[in-house]
């Protein structure tokens, strides 16, 4: 026995969902234009003013944790809607039986939007791989997916401005559309696992995705958002607390001795540090503020961000189980080369 | 009796949506046999792409994220 609402009963309840994503957008709007008013409040009615040390950092911490933490909603709603409509299977149709270089940008733009979880990174490998789509195609999306995502893009944009939030999806898609394109060339295939290499062969997937009414939609946004924020609103905090802490107190360009644009050993060491740490984009986020707060050079922060949430030690033992070394350490050599080179680029250009 | 099978490898989500399971199973006093496939040779013979997947029965009838409640209750209704 199968409860289907009825139509007119799922009339009402997209009216209904409609309505209050109406509502909460104007009290977001509302609040989004008010932040500094709100800061400004809450340092009053606690008797503080900005001109001093502490107050300027109370001020810093009540005015970006507001602002972050509802850029991030927004966003994070958003992005869980637009999943709905690239399911894995969807878009491993997409990229089935497209030609290399086309496919590696497409592949790397469509990590961006297809829901992804590092721990299905492998199933997903052998999905791809399985219906047609070519090695270096499948690695662009395989290192786009977690490196390029709306929490490290929001995160950059509500801290450090629009800028430096689109220089990193512009490198990030670079360093996974050209780290394909290399792995491709290589013609790795047979340093698959010879379990994988049969599978490559032909296989159909059973799973057929179900019809999607928008009414599922809204309440995929809904649960992205209680997902998502749920889980990394500690690490904003966290992070913001640490930024305003150094906004107030710490003399800038503490770090530019040693992490500053002219020491060129600056960026490889930052990259060798992050490959084998793990955190997600969220919890990286602290650390990025505290050394650009600092003074480090911008290049070699991000490369030291990409590092880390592009290439983990526990991916690779996951990977091992359908990679040999070999792939494994040319696929980390090569990412880790490209994200080298952002480094450089980013110290030099800026 | 449902032979039931959770695909995955292990990640939270995958305990969770065995925990979910049972217990709507449970509530709807439905007999099931749960078992937890974590072998990704076994996951992928399924051709599934994003676990934690489903298969109730020999059916793949969900797949990618722990499932919503209602659709688990749907599974288990007489």
């Amino acid at each position: 026995m199968d409860m289907q609402p009825t139509l007119e009963a799922k009339a009402t309840l997209t009216l209904r969902w409609l309505l209050s994503i109406g509502a909460v957008t104007l009290l977001w709007l509302a609040a989004y234009s008010h932040l500094t008013e709100f800061a400004d409040f809450i340092l009053a009615s606690i008797g503080l003013t900005r001109q001093t040390a502490s107050g300027e950092a109370l001020h810093f911490f009540f005015y970006d944790t507001p602002k972050v933490l509802l850029l991030l909603t927004g966003i994070v709603f958003l992005m869980g809607i637009i999943q709905t409509f690239f399911a894995p299977e969807r878009t491993r149709a997409l990229l089935a039986g497209k030609r290399v270089g086309v496919g590696n940008v497409l592949a790397a733009s469509l990590g961006i939007v297809t829901p992804f979880c590092s721990c299905s990174a492998v199933p997903l490998f052998i999905g791809f791989l399985s219906a047609g789509v070519p090695l270096g195609v499948t690695f662009s999306f395989l290192i786009s997916a977690p490196m390029v995502n709306e929490v490290a893009l929001v995160l950059l944009f509500g801290m450090f401005g629009w800028k430096v939030a689109a220089l990193y999806l512009g490198l990030g898609l670079s360093v996974a559309i050209v780290s394909g394109l290399v792995i491709g060339q290589l013609r790795m295939e047979k340093f698959l696992e010879e379990w994988v290499q049969q599978i490559q062969n032909g296989q159909t997937a059973t799973y057929v995705t179900e019809s999607v009414d928008w009414i599922t939609r809204f309440e995929a946004g809904r649960d992205h958002v209680k997902n998502i924020v749920g889980k990394v609103w500690p690490y904003i905090l966290a992070g913001i607390g640490l930024g305003a802490g150094i906004h107030g107190y710490v003399p800038e360009d503490f770090m530019a001795s040693f992490m500053g644009k002219d020491v060129w050993w600056a960026v490889p060491a930052a990259v060798l540090l992050g490959v084998p740490m793990y955190t997600n984009a969220a919890g990286i986020i602290p650390i990025v503020e505290a050394l650009l707060g600092k003074g480090a050079a911008l290049g070699t922060v991000l490369a030291f961000m990409m590092a880390v949430i592009a290439l983990s030690a526990p991916e690779m033992i996951i990977l091992r189980k359908v990679l040999k070394p070999r792939l494994i350490a040319t696929f980390a050599g090569v990412v880790a080369t490209g994200i080298l080179l952002v480094g450089y680029v980013f110290n030099l250009v800026l | 009796m449902k032979t039931v099978k959770v695909l995955g490898t292990g990640c939270a989500n995958c305990r969770n949506t065995i925990a979910l399971i049972e217990t709507v199973a449970k509530e709807h006093g439905a007999q099931i046999a749960l078992e937890k496939v974590e072998d990704l040779q076994a996951i992928m013979s399924y051709g599934v792409m994003s676990t934690p997947g489903v298969v109730i029965d020999g059916r793949v009838v969900h797949a990618g994220g722990v499932p919503q409640r209602e659709k688990v209750e749907g599974w288990f209704q007489a």
